[in-house]
């Protein structure tokens, strides 16, 4: 704009027309390519943003029309809905147990298929395998049967005389096995794990050789400090997709977070309440209090950043 | 190189010690390597090999190996429900497939304007861009759901993919702004000196090129859209509409529990779409999670 501007004030008229008229030229041209998205971005994204954010101080269940009830919907949640405050905590557990957990398996199983190894591609592959099928219900379903009383795992520990018990109905021990159902899926991070380790130059290897680091020192030395922006991105990525889950849980209860909702995910709480209980505004507000935690926590996650993460290049 | 041990090839052992020590190491690697793999898909297996068997071996034979072999929890399975999977699986395939569609052509022609055009505020909306894809779908949700309710699009396929036309999936953009940027600039500006507009540079220089990173687009909607339980739980109510998930979800609770021969033989058969791409464009797949995600 202002390099516009100052050419004006500089040039003769048919300069000036000519010069603005590319520009807006190509801008139309943009504009145009940019359409379908702004269209989108409008109708599905942000229109809705607002949208909810509204309904979140209103009663509304889609027949009559929205009513206002300010911060009720936000002081219930926050005080007195009990079965929140347990969507909450088995969330929380389940995110941050699950997360590192799959991060460190990642991590190590990365390590060790980062060298010249025969068939490296059949291990890979059969690695990430989990992750490309662990959301879906026949997983689910899956892994109601293995963590059931008759299931694969019980029969497993009957070889060593050992008496299990319904992992999947026993409320102590439901969240679990959907944790072990992430952890399970912990190939895709080991993908991304792996393209980061061979970015990082041999010679920093043969410089250690040389300075006689055994392997131990060489990861926490080298490879930990210098995949930290890798660890970095998939802590982030699978903490927000670990925030959403919704299917395992749906389907080993119900639909109802049971047993005594010990796999109530918040996910699968404000399911029913929106589209259960058509208790759209109750929702939205449960909606937005989830943008807000995850907000926090990848501003946590960002902001701790500058503590423990190495650049490169510091001038990124 | 990176496989030598350098405690053992900076040891003062003769060759050939070395060589038996590195080659055990060698082993062990791959010992514990296969067992991990086994342990992770021993249950993926006892379900293939479950769904073969009679329903009164499946809780007492841990095995992979069907002692009995039989097709008919397929095909007690196909049928258990009011309608034929077939239908579930047509239905899967309509939704899926234009989502496919919608993703590769929209998110390519957002891509390209990112990657490739000079327009007032891009970094800004570039930025937005950026901001949507770490989004939490929640937020959405609820106001999505009441528009395609005015708009009468419940119980149709209308919610599951019109979004996917106007490039909602703002991943794939990402991923194909990577890639586009990748390409040199001399081909773009010979076009240009050739008197080629920008829908020419896109449409023949820039989009044939592309075609790797439309591919894995492409393979990865597919695969994701494909388990997609929870939007389609929302927007598809009656049988005849329902997908390949929403049949399976029905299946469970019809069974109550009772007979997971037939419940393990159509989950094998949900899961086949997904194994056959996954087989075919395994390097494609393996690929495009390297890169996408290292340069986030």
């Amino acid at each position: 704009m202002s390099d516009s501007l100052i050419i004006s004030s500089q040039s003769k008229r048919s300069g000036i027309a000519s010069r603005l008229g590319r520009r807006g030229k190509e801008n139309l041209v943009a504009y145009l390519f940019l359409l379908p998205w702004l269209a989108g971005l409008f109708i599905f994204t942000l229109g809705p943003i607002l949208a909810s954010a509204y309904l979140s101080f209103t009663d509304y269940d889609l027949l009559t029309s929205p009513e206002w009830t300010g911060l009720s919907n936000y002081t219930r949640l926050l005080t007195r809905d009990n079965r929140y405050a347990t969507s909450l905590g088995v969330t929380a557990r389940y995110v941050f147990l699950s997360v590192p957990l799959q991060l460190i398996f990642a991590l190590l199983v990365a390590t060790i298929l980062n060298r010249k190894l025969a068939a490296l591609s059949f291990y890979r592959a059969v690695y990430y395998l989990p992750s490309l099928l662990g959301g879906s219900v026949a997983i689910a379903i899956l892994w109601k049967q293995v963590f059931g009383m008759e299931g694969l795992f019980n029969q497993f520990l009957a070889i060593f005389g050992v008496q299990g018990m319904s992992w999947i109905g026993t409320p102590s021990t439901a969240l679990y096995t959907l944790i072990v159902l992430r952890i399970w899926q912990f190939g895709s991070p080991m993908l991304i794990f792996l393209a980061g380790l061979k970015q990082i130059p041999p010679e920093l290897y043969e410089a250690a050789e040389i300075d006689g680091a055994n392997p131990v020192a060489k990861f926490f030395r080298i490879t930990l400090p210098l995949l930290t922006p890798i660890i970095f991105f998939n802590l982030i990525m699978q903490m927000i997709s670990a925030f959403q889950a919704f299917t395992p849980a749906f389907i080993i209860s119900g639909g109802g977070g049971g047993p005594v909702d010990s796999v109530l995910f918040y996910t699968l709480y404000l399911y029913q309440h929106g589209f259960s209980n058509f208790r759209m505004g109750y929702a939205s507000a449960m909606a937005w209090i989830l943008l807000v935690l995850i907000g926090i926590f990848t501003a946590i996650a960002f902001l701790s950043s500058r503590y423990w993460v190495h650049y490169e290049d510091e001038t990124r | 190189m990176s496989t030598l041990q350098p405690s053992l090839s900076s040891s003062n052992a003769t060759d050939s010690n070395a060589t038996s020590a590195i080659g055990s190491v060698r082993w062990i690697t791959h010992i514990c390597l296969l067992l991990g793999a086994a342990t992770m898909l021993y249950p993926l297996l006892w379900m293939l090999s479950s769904s073969f068997k009679p329903e009164s071996l499946i809780f007492r034979d841990l095995g992979l190996w069907p002692a009995q072999f039989t097709l008919e929890n397929y095909e007690r399975g196909w049928t258990a429900l009011r309608i034929p999977f077939t239908r579930f699986y047509i239905n899967s395939f309509i939704v899926v497939g234009l989502t496919v569609i919608g993703n590769v052509l929209s998110c390519s022609i957002t891509a390209f304007a990112f990657a490739r055009l000079e327009f007032s505020f891009k970094k800004f909306w570039f930025a937005i861009m950026l901001a949507t894809i770490m989004l939490p779908y929640h937020v959405t949700l609820i106001p999505q759901y009441i528009l395609f309710h005015r708009l009468g699009w419940i119980d149709t396929f209308l919610p599951l993919f019109v979004p996917n036309f106007l490039a909602t999936n703002t991943f794939f953009v990402f991923l194909i702004v990577q890639f586009i940027r990748g390409i040199p600039l001399d081909l773009d500006q010979a076009a240009m000196v050739d008197g080629a507009n920008a829908w020419q540079i896109f449409r023949l220089i820039i989009l044939p090129i592309t075609q790797p990173a439309l591919v894995t687009t492409a393979i990865f909607t597919f695969i994701w859209n494909w388990d997609n339980f929870f939007s389609n739980l929302l927007y598809l109510n009656s049988v005849s509409m329902w997908t390949v998930p929403l049949g399976l979800r029905a299946f469970v609770d019809s069974m109550s529990g009772t007979s997971y021969g037939p419940l393990f033989a159509m989950s094998i058969v949900s899961l086949l779409p997904v194994f056959i791409f996954f087989i075919l464009a395994q390097r494609q797949l393996v690929e495009g999670i390297a890169t996408s995600g290292i340069k986030g």
